[in-house]
């Protein structure tokens, strides 16, 4: 048996401390130890995008992250999205304008889109696209995802109003 | 007109807030108490013998619970067509392909399932391998399999008409051939099973599977069990187009090692395995024949075809017969003639993706439609719609459109993309095409040959709380089909979305044929029609006799019971209802109208539990002619679109940069997921257009095996798209609905093809169109002089 590590972190806000594998990824710890499985395995290769989370503010793909590089830091997942019960704008949008299809990349173009708008409060579509670049997805073709996020700046925008 | 309360709205998928919170559960987030973990050893060798196979390395090792080969399952052959099993859930002789599974092991973690494997100890002896088609039709090949000569596994002959008379009478002929390559349809979520085997001999799948009820009959035929023990659930599932139509070797490994261990036992591919053995789209070679007069009428047609097939047969009956029966509609062709031929090498094998088997014929056919008019001096636009079948129309393979919406498309996207100002008007480098498709509202018969019902489903009413909940065995892969449903619910009982549930995807809730050839909505939807017309009788008729009133006097709308005439008292049953639900707060009282929600507690009093019942099979469709079965619906959808393209004349890279697609859905039940399929097809044909080719080396071996190098399109590759629906109103489909999920990827490909010559001049008779092609053909064009 090798010798696990301790691993500190905050998840959505909560620290949280762990024994992990020395070699484990952070997707790997999230999914099968904090349960947290709204972050999908989709290629392990760090290709696809459906691991994204933040790690201080930062998207990253999980898959290819080692878990100990988040000693200390700050993590967001798509669980840490809803405000208590109210859905995240982004959220909201994403499942009125169709841009959840099969669902499978959806937590990571979440995180991706969240990014985007926390740099840029009022992105083109061009921008979006180039911010949503890192993550597949083979059901929508993008364009309702496009949409979600366009129309999720709308809401933020009013809601600050 | 009528008017709808919820069918044909924008309404937000049921299944949205789960995925959009990280709370939708896929196979991959389930977890059993007791549960190993499979792994499933793979030749290394495209093709050879094997000698022997010595797994006590393997067993011996701590943590692994059990080592299944060959000599564990019996040699009962399986496939997808019954006309063609001809695969073992593990190789016994030989292998055919690197990755062909030999053995498998369940352990207590994947780590010590993986080392095992490894001290699987296998002899083989290598055989020559045939790795493409030209070499596996070449006289003296190597045999994949021993009784199908020169490799060609199946093959398929057929004439309407008389071809060769009727092209000696046309005014123009061209044959034109057109390859395409092989592609992965690149879901997302990598396929997953738990297979879990209880004490009483009931086994459970859980699986990332299309098909359900196709998977339960596959593992109960292979592994000896009786249909009634082995239920298959569906979770969630992340993406399909159709590779996770057919049962696989994964998910029954898994259940042979549940029954040995008596534990359940988890699997799952890699993303390389995805591309092993998950069994997407052939490559396909077209030559084609097609004669004209010079007033543009289309006389004549002549289809070869070879598919690339891979070691083993899967959906390739299919796909063959499909190759060539979705061909010659949506034009009104009298003579066609088709010869196919479905080649195995040693290759995984291919199966079905969306637009099963008729989308590269479309796509050579609809480049050389657009070189004839060309050479005829027509618009391609006029040449199509001189050409076009109307609703009525039978084809001369008899597919007969009940309604085709096709005219309408094809003016749609010429009216809505500036067609007649931009066509032949274009600078240099950029260009403008358009085609046509259609498809299939659902396969005419089941896979196997059975008078099958292909969809039941049941709404159980709540004894009280006025909600309905469907159960139905289809399956949602993605595409929305249970918002679909639950709104067809909704409206036919007459009561609001919110007040129905639905669970789909498991083989109790009755039968279903699944997520394949676009059924769902048509099939599905007539069962889940005829079952809420059930319930809404049933309570109606309780409703009648206990007010005494005429049936035909009572309706539901917006979840109220509906007096045409008024005038009706339904005091007393309004205060049985309220004696029921004293201090309750929100019932409706005194004059405000009869609720759904007493009348179906006033007919459960009256009937017990209402349940509605519905039932869907195709009634008697034509053709007589051997393989008449693959190609005939009660429905078929159709595009058309057009494409805007740039091409950069120094590195030959394409942009997209705008498609106009018209689709007749029949009737759209959810807008928004009807236009969701329209953009997902056309971006997944995009991709295989421009970037898609799974590559190989010379020993087999895949070469770009990740979606890396496997290159599907990304958010910057995806133009601005105007999607429009047609609505034709299919008189065979629920509220007129037909298919819309692989209908419109046909028109895709060959509307790139179209704009990228008329932005180079260049025609493409190979795919993918990547920048080193482009800009290999654009070097030559330059050299010519």
């Amino acid at each position: 048996m090798r010798d696990k590590a301790k691993l500190k972190m905050k998840v959505n806000g909560k620290t949280h401390s762990v024994e992990v594998e020395p070699d484990a990824s952070l997707l790997e710890v999230l999914r099968d130890q904090l349960n947290l499985r709204g972050t999908k395995k989709g290629c392990e290769e760090g290709e696809c995008g459906a691991c994204t989370v933040l790690i201080d503010g930062l998207p990253v793909v999980s898959c290819l992250t080692p878990a100990l590089k988040c000693q200390g830091l700050s993590v967001e997942t798509v669980e840490g999205m809803e405000d208590g019960k109210k859905l995240h704008p982004l959220q909201e949008a994403f499942l009125e304008t169709g841009a959840v299809q099969c669902g499978y990349c959806t937590s990571g173009m979440l995180m991706s889109s969240r990014h985007l708008l926390e740099k840029n409060t009022n992105p083109t579509a061009e921008e979006i696209k180039i911010g949503l670049s890192g993550n597949l997805c083979r059901c929508t073709g993008y364009v309702q995802i496009i949409e979600a996020v366009l129309s999720a700046v709308k809401k933020i925008k009013e809601s600050e109003k | 007109m009528t008017t709808y309360s919820t069918v044909n709205s924008r309404a937000p998928r049921l299944d949205a807030p789960d995925k959009a919170t990280g709370s939708a559960v896929y196979i991959d987030d389930i977890r059993l108490p007791g549960m190993l973990f499979g792994a499933m050893l793979h030749s290394p060798l495209a093709h050879a013998k094997i000698l022997n196979i010595d797994t006590r390395g393997a067993k011996r090792l701590s943590g692994v619970k059990s080592v299944v080969t060959y000599e564990d399952t019996g040699l009962i052959k399986y496939g997808v067509s019954p006309a063609r099993y001809d695969e073992l859930l593990f190789c016994d002789g030989k292998v055919r392909y690197v990755g062909d599974e030999v053995a498998a092991v369940a352990a207590v973690d994947l780590e010590t399932a993986v080392e095992a494997l490894s001290l699987i100890n296998v002899e083989y002896e290598e055989l020559p391998a045939v790795l493409t088609m030209e070499e596996a039709l070449a006289e003296g090949a190597p045999l994949v399999h021993d009784e199908y000569q020169r490799n060609i596994g199946a093959e398929v002959h057929h004439e309407f008409g008389d071809v060769e008379s009727a092209l000696a009478q046309c005014d123009l002929v061209r044959t034109d051939t057109f390859r395409s390559k092989r592609q992965d349809a690149a879901f997302i979520e990598p396929q997953g099973c738990i297979a879990d085997y209880d004490g009483r001999g009931y086994l459970t799948l859980r699986s990332s599977t299309q098909t359900p009820h196709y998977v339960q009959r596959t593992i109960a035929m292979v592994l000896g069990l009786p249909i009634g023990k082995v239920r298959v659930v569906k979770p969630y599932v992340g993406g399909g187009f159709g590779p996770k139509a057919a049962a696989n070797a994964m998910e029954m490994a898994a259940c042979l090692m549940s029954m040995k261990t008596g534990k359940p036992v988890k699997m799952g591919f890699t993303r390389e395995e995805v591309f092993l053995h998950s069994r997407a789209r052939h490559q396909f070679v077209h030559t084609l024949t097609t004669g004209v007069k010079k007033d543009g009428t289309i006389v004549a047609l002549k289809n070869e075809c070879y598919l690339e097939g891979g070691a083993y047969t899967s959906f390739g009956i299919a796909t063959i017969y499909y190759a060539g029966s979705l061909l010659g509609g949506p034009y009104r062709l009298q003579n066609m003639k088709y010869d196919g031929y479905r080649v195995y090498t040693n290759k995984p094998a291919c199966g079905a993706q969306r637009g099963h088997g008729g989308v590269i014929a479309r796509a050579a056919w609809e480049q050389q439609l657009d070189r004839i008019a060309e050479e005829i001096g027509m618009d391609p636009v006029e040449l199509r719609l001189k050409n076009m079948m109307e609703a009525g129309d039978v084809s001369c393979n008899e597919l007969k459109m009940n309604s085709l919406g096709m005219r309408e498309c094809i003016e749609a996207v010429r009216d809505g993309s500036g067609w007649k100002e931009k066509k032949g008007r274009l600078p240099k480098g950029k260009g403008i095409g358009m085609a046509c498709g259609f498809f299939v509202s659902g396969a005419g018969f089941p896979i196997y040959r059975s008078d099958t019902y292909h969809a039941t489903v049941s709404i159980h009413v709540s004894e009280d709380g006025g909600t309905v909940h469907v159960y139905t065995a289809s399956a949602e892969i993605g595409q929305g089909s249970d918002t679909a449903f639950a709104m067809i619910a909704a409206e036919t009982i007459g009561i609001p979305l919110d007040s129905v549930m639905i669970s789909s995807g498991d083989t109790e809730f009755g039968i279903d044929l699944g997520a394949y050839s676009s059924r769902q909505t048509l099939m599905t939807g007539h069962a889940t029609k005829e079952a809420a017309v059930d319930v809404r009788n049933q309570i109606l008729a309780v409703m009648a006799r206990e007010l005494k009133v005429d049936i035909s006097e009572l309706d539901i709308k917006d979840g109220l019971i509906v007096f045409k005439h008024g005038g009706v008292d339904f005091s007393r049953l309004r205060a049985r209802y309220i004696r029921e639900h004293r201090g309750w707060q929100g019932i409706a009282r005194g004059n405000d109208p009869l609720t759904f929600q007493e009348a179906a507690r006033i007919a459960y009093l009256a009937r017990g539990t209402i349940i509605g019942r519905g039932k869907y099979k195709p009634a008697e469709l034509g053709g007589s002619h051997k393989g008449a079965a693959v190609g005939t619906s009660p429905a078929y959808g159709c595009s058309a679109q057009v494409v805007e393209v740039s091409v950069d004349m120094e590195t030959g890279r394409i942009t997209v940069e705008k498609m106009t697609d018209a689709h007749d859905c029949g009737f759209a039940i959810n807008r928004t997921s009807v236009e969701g399929q329209m953009q997902g097809s056309l971006s997944m044909g995009l991709g295989e257009a421009l970037y898609e080719e799974v590559k190989f080396d010379e020993k087999g071996r895949i070469l770009n095996p990740n979606l890396g190098e496997y290159k599907i399109p990304t958010s910057l590759d995806m133009p601005n798209v105007n999607p429009i629906i047609v609505e034709s109103h299919e008189p065979y489909g629920p509220f007129g609905a037909k298919e819309v999920g692989e209908g419109a990827i046909m028109p895709t490909i060959p509307a790139i093809l179209n704009a990228v010559y008329d932005a180079t001049g260049i025609r493409f008779q190979e795919l993918p169109l990547t920048p080193e092609r482009v800009f290999m053909a654009l070097r030559a064009k330059k050299q010519k002089p």
